[in-house]
């Protein structure tokens, strides 16, 4: 059970990073380059840890890279949250803040877990995802509560990606933290940012999810194939 | 970031020049501590003033007289090095998503991000000569400031990272070493902390390419290529030869350059020939060669007719990165008035508090 979980979370780590990546050299402002620098970073760092450890769990000899690299998309584990394209500004902030407000309890709820290596993590990454999460937070009341034009396209971002939280909280009681614990505390912080940002949440009861269950969006295919492309083209290479 | 530090290789470039960037700053303390003269004297003309300053090898500080002309050289200079950092994100950030290990995803992320910040800082020392950051960099959006022409080249393949960081990055360091001792404080200051951090990133691009050079057959070629296709752009980054270069005695004499271009392209070729014999690759320069009498490397020059085009526009990205670079900041323009406009509510919502 470990195992899944460790995938699922370092998944989500290392494919939200590789989107944050993308964002280099294009941000609306130089310090917002940075600053997305740096949270791509701390995911990615996250992400190692998590693989790595993941791949001993496995106990089949493979490696971070191993396990980035070589796996297909229906083998990768991660929400389809992280996976979506970034679209403008304003859908990168929302997917970055219901991420963070999503990872930030989980780490923190990690970081008190019985398993050593994954609280090890949690100590660490609770604090970035605190920052994570103050980051987006910020933006999302900028933008809910700026220009009309600003306030339209946040609550576009919001609408377009409301429905992908709910995989985040599937139930799994045999997992070092059951998912669907954390529920409560993203949803306190999510209404309290919201109605300052003088945004709604949807009505909706689409729901889509999968993948957990390695069942992704098109999305994600494309962006193994960019991050995959090199590593497979020489194989057993060293970088 | 998570444990991305090499060991450093016995051979690693930049030990040398990290030394004389670490003496330009017990320079600069020292020349502090000296304490300049208050000011000119009252029947003191200011330029007299200036010119003691700069032959003292003190510092020019913002809120000090200074020539018209120096100040406009020293606006032109660190914009157009702010502006090279900015668009130099681009041709290095051009391989972030598919970087090879996650090791190396990592570090090549944090030295694009460690760009932003040397352009961000950069800004901050032209600012002090009364310019401001939104000016500059609509100059360089309406193509009448320029960034170094290196960076109108492509990034073809994962080689070409490791040369940008041991060749360009390196040509970069040569020429901004003597920088540090510029008689410009803010711009001294600044290149102190920049050249630091460049010196790693040359010794992450070397290390790139050691690790290539010393691979597969396939990687070894793709390395050697990479160093084909940089060399001649690297040497060309010290500007034309000194017999066409315009700003360079009225410089030497502010002591904001030290150095002639062929003295720090000879500097350049000289510390590269002995890496390049470690990596295992060859220069593409077959009249590369030791003269004794001279004590340094007879080396081809670059075709400046080539960077001349480039400087012009004509290289294979200037449109490109141009256009990059505009995209960018127009499809940012309603975040940033976003956060203006939300900035200035809250403010608004303050002042009954404050009054």
């Amino acid at each position: 059970m470990s195992l899944d979980f460790t995938l699922a979370i370092g998944d989500d780590a290392l494919v939200a990073a590789q989107r944050l990546g993308e964002w280099t050299s294009r941000a609306p402002e130089m310090e917002e380059d940075i600053a997305l620098a740096n949270i791509a970073l701390d995911q990615l760092g996250a992400a190692r840890l998590l693989l790595t450890y993941a791949g001993e769990l496995e106990g089949a000899g493979r490696d971070e890279d191993d396990l980035a690299y070589l796996r297909g998309d229906r083998e990768f584990r991660n929400c389809l949250l992280v996976e979506l394209p970034n679209g403008d500004f304003g859908v990168t902030m929302a997917k970055l803040f219901f991420l963070a407000a999503y990872q930030s309890p989980l780490y923190t709820a990690l970081a008190g877990c019985a398993d050593e290596r994954l609280a090890a993590v949690g100590a660490k990454a609770r604090k970035e995802s605190a920052y994570h999460l103050d980051h987006a937070a910020l933006w999302v009341k900028r933008l809910g509560d700026g220009t009309e034009e600003s306030h339209r396209r946040m609550q576009d971002a919001v609408d377009e990606v409301w429905p992908y939280v709910h995989e985040l909280f599937a139930p799994d009681p045999a997992a070092p933290v059951d998912p669907s614990t954390l529920r409560a505390d993203f949803d306190a912080t999510v209404s309290a940012v919201l109605d300052e940002a003088t945004l709604t949440r949807p009505e909706t009861g689409w729901a889509p999810g999968g993948g957990r269950d390695g069942l992704h969006t098109e999305h994600l295919s494309y962006l193994l194939a960019e991050m995959q492309v090199l590593h497979r083209a020489h194989p057993g290479a060293s970088w | 970031m998570y444990g991305n530090d090499f060991a450093p290789p016995e051979d690693a470039p930049g030990g040398g020049l990290l030394g004389e960037v670490e003496a330009a700053e017990a320079a600069l303390r020292e020349a502090a501590a000296r304490a300049r003269r208050g000011g000119p004297a009252p029947d003191e003309d200011v330029e007299a003033y200036f010119t003691d300053v700069i032959n003292a090898d003190q510092k020019i500080e913002p809120r000090d007289w200074m020539p018209e002309a120096y100040r406009r050289t020293l606006i032109r200079q660190i914009a157009q090095h702010a502006h090279s950092e900015i668009i130099g994100m681009q041709p290095e950030g051009n391989w972030i998503s598919r970087a090879p290990s996650l090791k190396r995803k990592a570090i090549l992320l944090a030295k694009v991000q460690d760009e932003a910040g040397h352009g961000l800082y950069l800004y901050a020392a032209a600012e002090t000569l009364g310019i401001s950051r939104d000016e500059l960099v609509d100059l360089l959006l309406d193509g009448r400031q320029k960034y170094s022409s290196i960076f109108n080249y492509p990034t073809l393949t994962w080689a070409d990272v490791g040369a940008i960081g041991w060749l360009v990055d390196g040509a970069a360091i040569v020429n901004q070493v003597p920088l540090c001792r510029c008689s410009y404080g803010p711009y001294a200051r600044a290149m102190i902390r920049v050249c630091k951090e460049e010196s790693f990133h040359q010794r992450q691009g070397y290390e790139i390419l050691h690790t290539l050079a010393h691979g597969t057959p396939a990687q070894k070629a793709m390395a050697q290529d990479a160093v084909d296709r940089w060399w001649y752009p690297s040497l060309a980054m010290f500007g034309p030869p000194d017999g066409d270069s315009t700003h360079s005695a009225q410089s030497m004499a502010w002591k904001i350059k030290r150095f002639s271009n062929d003295e720090l392209r000879q500097r350049f070729v000289d510390m590269c020939v002995g890496q390049a014999e470690v990596l295992g690759l060859t220069l593409p320069d077959p009249d590369l060669r030791w003269n004794d009498e001279r004590q340094a490397y007879d080396y081809t020059q670059p075709d400046y007719a080539e960077l001349m085009r480039v400087i012009k526009g004509d290289g294979p990205c200037n449109r490109e990165r141009m256009a990059h670079r505009r995209k960018a900041h127009a499809d940012g323009a309603w975040v940033r008035e976003a956060a203006a406009a939300y900035a200035a509510k809250r403010a608004e919502r303050k002042e009954p508090v404050a009054a």
